[in-house]
């Protein structure tokens, strides 16, 4: 039973334990320069990236409570690769910040929180895990102490999860009462579809939506996104929205598979809603952060096109799309962080000609912009158009066709304002661009992981195939 | 042989330009990895025309790598005489684009690290065999033009630059909703992109009449096709001399490209129940451009007119769906390209010499610069299809092909598109007349110097071939006519 605990859940008991030394040297009595602990930070997470891909098992814990298989384990490696990235790139942020060991124990407990949620075979231990991921949020949402902007984030973040979760607690209480069971396992014998289960069904999926906002559930993201310190904005919209797509993916197609015809319907409205308004604010951002809130909300909706998809090819779609992501918008954010830290300048003016002082930090972002617009040879081309097949070819019938054209129509939407941002890097003039920056080592490091997964998680078709075979579970 | 070499080749130009230093070195590489590029492609025509007596497969030198097998995408390149002709053409503009820009002084790393990846695209897009692959080549040429346009353009870039991406991505995004449709659409199970398998099977005629219009049209809006041409004039004119080239050569040749190969050859059927509405917006295209031509004051301007006026007779040919029709439009594809390369060399140096491209200010160039002037004649009098030329014979087999189509009101829109050759006359003479011959209005252009050897040996290169179809048609003919022949079979069997 121990070496089974130990075992399964060895991906939660790595980030235990460095939860743990971070707070031994926060309580201990030697006082840690901050560029020596956030080096020992990075080791410990590159370390929890290596465990969380080797030597993972599959099996149930606890009657069934927490579960854990290949998928899901790829899923958990995936984020901590993110947060990896992410330590990386906010370096120079945290450099001059006073609570540093205080900021990854807060991360690394939602990311614990978010593996519990992945992994949870019940409804509990799914509200628990994301109650866990979101809390300790709204804290480092406010980690920019001395901006007013940052705190009010924080308080829009936490009231907005909380009438969120709410919603899906109310939605879990009527589910148990209408089928006696929390059970994901046991959920498809008992759903048939009742009034009051499919009430329940829509607040519970109202309650996702709104953790990866998607509209009518997006009014908080671009405020908080723009107030909150650029490492946890990307932490906010690659890790958090990943961990709950995850869930999110598995739980329809496992636990709510009955009600498939209901929640298609919902998908499809709420996907084409989505990525037009997503689309159409992000035209009229300046702000880089909110701009690529904006444009997040319309990616979702383009996930949602894989969600309805057949389920083995809607599954793998969704994970290869978000592994990309990772990439590309990590990439992105990488480049804002950066020079956000050392310059404070965040709007696309401020880009302008950004070409002719930093050409490598124009190139990297240049092509995570790419790659979030689809274009080859960056794997977003793969992954966006693997969405859309997906959602055009579900397992026994057809999709909806109109659906795949308003997206691909979408598409042209968004590759303007991606290249709008291009545009002002290479062609603008502008008398006062961003001085020449010398980039430190990790956010160096942090970049061309990016870059190179950006351009190798596509041609190299055998990762797609890996997460194809790791899907057929479902 | 073995066709991924041609991918591969610009690829690794590409990477050693990125890490060369100095506008010497990096044209030296892109000029040494183009002119390989251009022997390897010799070496593939000969070998394929070899190879042709004794295979009759439809495709030669095919390859096929399973690239993704959970949704059966392939990597399956081969060549019929279609498009050795095409990646022949491309290999000419490529080399005759980076010895035009010879003197690149700004970011010149990049933007030869630009053209030779814009060329990977074009001969990816040439030897695919599966659509998907083919539309991923596809993509690929697209973001280089929106990056050479809109850093080393002249004139309104950032607009042009930006409109012709946008109408290129949403060309693209219509041809992907028409390969999702004929991939699921096709076969119940065991979808395939593979163009082989597909044009076996026959596709539902419910299928072909939903998505042709989404391939042709897309693909479509790559070549120009009316009302979907207005980023042509814009696009080509803003765009520095290399990238203008690239564009009208190669770039709008994709477009030709996939109408014919993937829309008509793959859904017959819809081709010929849509034949009215494509000989009616081609032939209004090729009109209408001409028309348009004649009122540009512009010499860029012009020729991107002209172009849309030009293309128009591929599509026109294509619409015609008759065996000489088609092939005239491949011709016309291929005398196009060389013609309208050679076209837009020229204009760049003029342009770089008498900083105007304003055709009112030039004038008496013939004295100044008689080489220059000698090759924009050559161009223009082909664009006019004087005999001689390879526009003469395209143009006339297209309308030889297009008079086989019996039909009343195709022969009306036949006639239509034959006169606007006149119209070509008068603007390629009238701007020749005032730019290139009479008293020079400007003394500073006394100064001015004739063509380097890098040009002389760029419009050499474009003039021989324009000159060798133009005289030994049966040649071109003859290397195209095995691959119009598989497409005109299984058209004709729809016909009957």
């Amino acid at each position: 039973m121990l070496n089974d605990f130990l075992i399964l859940m060895k991906q939660e008991l790595v980030i235990t334990v460095i939860i743990f030394i971070l707070l031994f040297i926060k309580v201990g009595s030697k006082d840690w320069k901050n560029e020596s602990l956030l080096k020992l930070i990075n080791i410990l997470l590159l370390l929890n990236v290596v465990f969380s891909f080797i030597g993972n098992q599959e099996g149930v814990l606890f009657n069934d409570m927490f579960k854990t298989n290949n998928l899901i384990s790829f899923e958990k490696g995936i984020l901590s690769l993110g947060v990896f990235i992410i330590s990386l790139s906010s370096y120079s942020w945290l450099q001059n910040h006073k609570h540093v060991a205080e900021f990854y124990m807060l991360l690394l407990s939602t990311l614990l929180g978010m593996f519990l949620m992945i992994s949870s075979g019940n409804l509990l231990l799914f509200y628990i895990g994301l109650e866990m991921s979101t809390i300790p949020l709204a804290a480092v949402v406010n980690f920019n102490l001395d901006k007013k902007q940052s705190s009010e984030a924080a308080f829009k973040l936490i009231i907005s999860s909380a009438f969120s979760s709410g919603l899906l607690l109310f939605g879990i209480s009527l589910m148990y009462g209408t089928t006696g069971t929390l059970f994901f396992s046991e959920l498809p014998q008992t759903l048939t579809g009742t009034p009051i289960q499919l009430l329940a069904f829509i607040l519970l999926f109202a309650g996702f939506a709104f953790k990866i906002s998607v509209v009518p559930f997006h009014l908080w993201t671009a405020d908080v996104y723009e107030g909150a310190p650029v490492a946890v904005t990307s932490y906010l919209s690659v890790i958090s929205k990943g961990a709950v797509l995850f869930v999110f993916v598995s739980v329809l197609y496992g636990a709510f598979k009955p009600l498939a015809a209901t929640w298609y319907n919902m998908l499809f409205i709420l996907s084409v809603v989505t990525i037009i308004v997503g689309n159409l604010f992000a035209i009229r951002q300046n702000n880089l952060k909110r701009f690529l809130a904006f444009s997040s909300i319309a990616q979702v909706g383009f996930i949602l096109i894989g969600i309805s998809g057949s389920s083995q090819a809607g599954t793998a779609s969704v994970i290869y799309f978000i592994l990309i992501y990772v990439f590309s918008n990590l990439a992105a954010f990488a480049v804002i962080s950066f020079i956000s830290a050392v310059t404070g300048k965040e709007t696309i003016d401020d880009y302008k000609a950004l070409y002719t002082t930093n050409p490598f930090l124009s190139w990297v972002i240049t092509i995570a912009l790419f790659s979030l617009a689809g274009v080859p040879p960056t794997a977003g081309f793969f992954g966006k158009y693997f969405l859309l097949m997906a959602g055009t070819g579900i397992a026994g019938s057809k999709g909806l066709i109109i659906w795949i054209i308003i997206a691909a129509l979408n598409l042209i939407i968004s590759f303007y304002y991606y290249l709008r941002v291009v545009k002002a890097i290479f062609m603008d003039a502008n008398e006062t661009p961003i001085e020449k920056l010398s980039i430190p080592l990790l956010p160096k490091i942090a970049m061309i992981i990016c870059v190179a997964g950006v351009v190798l998680t596509g041609l190299f078709s055998f990762i797609y195939e890996y997460i194809f075979s790791l899907s057929s579970g479902f | 042989m073995n066709l991924s070499f041609l991918i591969i080749l610009p690829l690794i130009t590409a990477i050693i330009i990125l890490f060369v230093k100095g506008l010497k070195q990096v044209r030296t590489v892109a000029l040494a990895g183009s002119l390989l590029q251009l022997a390897l492609v010799f070496n593939l025509l000969f070998q394929y025309l070899k190879e042709r007596t004794n295979n009759t497969a439809a495709m030669l030198f095919q390859y096929d790598y399973n690239w993704f097998d959970s949704l059966n995408i392939h990597y399956h390149v081969g060549v019929d005489g279609i498009s050795v002709a095409m990646i022949l053409l491309t290999s000419l503009v490529v080399v005759a684009g980076v010895l035009v820009s010879w003197a690149q002084e700004t970011l010149s790393k990049e933007f030869f690290f630009l053209l030779i990846f814009l060329s990977l695209g074009a001969y990816g897009f040439f030897i695919s065999l599966d659509l998907f692959t083919m539309f991923f080549f596809l993509e690929v040429a697209v973001i280089p033009k929106f990056l050479l346009i809109g850093i080393w353009g002249s004139g309104k870039k950032e607009y042009s630059a930006m409109k012709l991406a946008l109408m290129l991505m949403g060309g693209s995004a219509l041809i992907f909703v028409g390969l999702a449709g004929v991939y699921y659409y096709t076969f119940s199970n065991n979808q395939s992109f593979d163009l082989l398998t597909i044009a076996q099977a026959n596709i539902p005629l419910l299928t072909q009449k939903i998505f042709f219009p989404f391939l042709f049209i897309g693909f479509g809006i790559f070549t120009a096709l009316f009302p979907f041409h207005t980023w042509v004039p814009d696009g080509h004119s803003s765009a520095p001399t290399a990238a203008s080239m690239f564009l009208a050569g190669i770039s709008m040749k994709l477009g030709g490209y996939g109408c014919l190969r993937v829309a008509t050859y793959l859904m017959p059927d819809a081709a010929h129940e849509y034949q009215w509405i494509i000989l009616l917006l081609s032939t209004i295209g090729i009109i209408y451009g001409a028309f348009a031509t004649m009122m540009q004051k512009d010499l860029k301007y012009i020729n991107a007119y002209s172009s849309v006026s030009h293309t128009g007779f591929v599509l026109f040919g294509i619409g015609m769906l008759t065996r000489t029709s088609i092939n005239g439009a491949v011709m016309q594809m291929v005398s196009h390209g060389l013609m309208t390369a050679l076209f837009f060399a020229a204009i760049g140096m003029i342009y770089s010499r008498a900083h105007t491209r304003m055709v009112d200010q030039l004038g008496g160039m013939l004295k100044v610069m008689p080489f220059i002037s000698t090759v924009f004649m050559i161009a223009g009098l082909t664009s006019l299809g004087l005999p001689g030329f390879s526009g003469f014979v395209a143009e006339m087999t297209v309308f030889m092909g297009s008079w086989q189509n019996a039909d009343t009101m195709y022969r009306v829109a036949t006639i239509l598109a034959c006169a606007s050759i006149v119209v070509t006359a008068v603007y390629i003479l009238r701007a020749a007349g005032k730019a290139i011959m009479g008293p020079i209005t400007n003394e500073q252009y006394n100064q001015l110097t004739d063509a380097r050897w890098n040009e002389k040996f760029a419009a050499a290169l474009l003039i021989i071939a324009i000159v060798v179809i133009g005289i030994a048609p049966f040649w071109l003919n003859d290397l195209i006519g095995s691959g119009t022949n598989t497409i005109m079979n299984k058209v004709l069997m729809i016909l009957k």
